[in-house]
């Protein structure tokens, strides 16, 4: 489930039809998380248990200014009761020097499951969501993100 | 270790979900920029944050340099009863930096 | 003065890190509707510049309150100490920088006119352009003049630099031969890679800018403009960048200052 991926490409058609007849990107970094290494992460996370899709929202805007800092909105559909609620949300990338990105501990007292933080993006990639239930389930959400850089930077 | 802005209600109903903002300096140096002479500059995160409720833990998050500098959070708690919220961020030189806001729950 | 920039073809290396081809079409009318570089930026990045606890902005106000209380220097005077109540003595300061100052005869910055009174009435080492205090105390001196009209250029000694500064914006320079006015007049609204143009309107300095990761004062803006034509930047202080911060505040009379605004 990528909801986020049909704006992302509206958004890439945008850039283009504005006139960018090439866009290339060039950045040397260090070793930097692949979507092997986002799997081994989640991997860590998760255990053996397998991952659904649904009762996360991902919350990323599709186009993003500056991936120095770009706004991030988890919502899972939980009724945050003392039976039922949500324990931890991790957050993942593929393209940063390393997968992780945060992970938050919830308890019921939250009243709802709902968390904003603004993360870094060195690079247009896929982010993922999972939240850990109380059951002991883990359900997923997932954004495709296009990055550009700003004009006029410094050197 | 820095200067921090947090925005909690002064007041709130009992039972009410309130939402808790938190927001703090810092460089979130992620150790894989190099500086101007060339070499990595070291790793300088915040890579833990707790907030308490009357002493009891309602929100915590484990960081990671994707977090962007001047780190912000914000999510949401019940208000249970007339007390003090509490802030810590904690960075890899193990400084922490404390902040905290009275809520009058009625 | 309106040149089209019909099929130019503007190809900057940032840092060398960043290869970029945009051919910007067409001139656009210029600006007759003064529109903030508020009005260009993502409804993300509008909600974080409006809400003073998600506001990067907002923590080197907070510093820069700290600082106005804080005794320094030989005086072992504060800000506080001489001016009293910022929200009162500085209201409306910001927004009409800069200002004549009679003692250089020249045009003088809100920076620049931080570190006399860090001088001359403290008695203090002034402090460095860019650094994190005088960001911070002119910040905080610029939000108690937040919503209020900008009004610089009202005294009539300024015109001669602000004319000069005029000159400057719309001088053609640096390898890729661009003015100011060429991108901020002409083409302002269509987008550079992932940045809108805006009319370049000094509205919200000093500004938290994701670019830095960090706030910036109006001439570390400026300064990337140039970088970006790959012209040679001004050095920071230089009567060069007050004629054009008083160029552009003047063209700005009356629009709202923002300080401290969030811009990518
Ligand atoms: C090649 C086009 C181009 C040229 C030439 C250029 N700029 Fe800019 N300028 C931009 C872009 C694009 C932005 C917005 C960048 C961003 O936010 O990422 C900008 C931003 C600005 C801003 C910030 C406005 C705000 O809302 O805070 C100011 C002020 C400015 N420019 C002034 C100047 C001046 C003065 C010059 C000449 C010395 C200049 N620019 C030359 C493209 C240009
Ligand atoms: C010993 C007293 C004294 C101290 C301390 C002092 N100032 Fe001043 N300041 C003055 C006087 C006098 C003026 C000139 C007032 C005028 O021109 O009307 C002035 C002018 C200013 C102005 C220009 C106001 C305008 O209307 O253009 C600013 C801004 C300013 N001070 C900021 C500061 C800051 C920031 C500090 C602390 C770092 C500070 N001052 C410390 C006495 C002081």
């Amino acid at each position: 489930m990528s909801r986020n991926s049909g704006s992302a490409g509206t958004s890439r058609r945008e850039i283009l039809a504005a006139g960018a007849g090439a866009l290339a990107l060039i950045l040397a970094r260090p070793a930097r998380a692949t979507p092997e290494s986002m799997a081994a992460a989640i991997k860590a996370f998760v255990g053996e248990a397998e991952v659904r899709e649904g009762r996360v929202t991902l919350e990323i805007p599709p186009l993003v200014e500056n991936g120095n800092s770009v706004p991030l909105t988890v919502k899972v559909d939980s009724p945050m009761t003392a039976q039922d609620y949500v324990k931890r949300i991790a957050v993942f990338n593929e393209r940063n020097p390393q997968p992780n990105v945060a992970l938050f501990y919830l308890n019921p007292r939250a009243g709802q499951a709902l968390v904003s933080t603004r993360i870094r993006l060195g690079d247009s990639q896929n982010i993922v969501a999972i939240a850990q239930l109380s059951d002991g389930t883990f359900w997923s959400d997932k954004a495709e993100l296009i990055v550009t850089l700003p004009a006029c930077v410094e050197s | 270790m820095a200067r921090a802005l947090i925005n909690v209600p002064a007041k709130a109903k009992r039972g009410e979900i309130i939402e808790i903002k938190a927001l703090i300096s810092h460089p979130m140096e992620t150790g894989y920029r190099t500086g101007p002479d060339g070499a990595l500059v070291p790793r300088d995160i915040i890579n833990r944050f707790i907030c308490t409720y009357n002493g009891v833990e309602i929100f915590s998050a484990d960081l990671f340099p994707a977090i962007a500098a001047n780190p912000f959070f914000s999510f949401t708690t019940t208000a249970t009863e007339s007390g003090r919220i509490a802030f810590r961020w904690i960075d890899d030189r193990g400084q922490a930096h404390l902040e905290t806001a009275e809520i009058a729950v009625e | 003065m309106r040149r089209a920039l019909t099929g130019v073809v503007l190809a900057a290396g940032f840092g060398g890190a960043l290869g970029l081809c945009i051919s910007l079409a067409l001139a656009q009318s210029p600006p007759s509707e003064h529109k903030s570089g508020f009005e260009f930026i993502s409804p993300e990045s509008q909600a974080t510049q409006q809400d003073d606890f998600s506001n990067p902005g907002m923590l080197w106000v907070a510093e820069g309150e700290a600082l106005w209380s804080a005794q320094a220097g030989a005086s072992g005077r504060s800000c506080a100490g001489c001016h009293g109540d910022a929200a009162v003595s500085m209201k409306g300061v910001a927004a009409r920088y800069p200002v004549y100052f009679a003692e250089s005869g020249q045009p003088i910055d809100l920076q620049s006119r931080i570190n006399v009174c860090r001088k001359v009435n403290q008695k203090a080492a002034p402090f460095p352009l860019e650094s994190r205090e005088l960001l911070a105390l002119s910040a905080f001196i610029g939000k108690q003049s937040r919503g209020m009209p900008i009004t610089t250029g009202e005294d009539k000694r300024l015109e001669p630099f602000r004319a000069r500064g005029q000159e400057l914006y719309e001088q053609r320079q640096g390898q890729l031969n661009f003015s100011c006015a060429n991108c901020h007049d002409d083409n302002w609204g269509k987008r550079l890679a992932s940045s809108v143009i805006p009319q370049s309107h000094p509205t919200g300095y000093p500004l938290y800018r994701l670019e830095w990761q960090s706030m910036g004062s109006l001439q570390r803006r400026l300064r990337n403009c140039m970088v970006g034509v790959r012209a040679e930047p001004y050095p920071y202080g230089s009567q060069e960048y007050v004629e054009l911060e008083l160029f552009l505040m003047t063209r700005a009379k009356g629009m709202p200052l923002e300080t401290p605004a969030v811009r990518p």
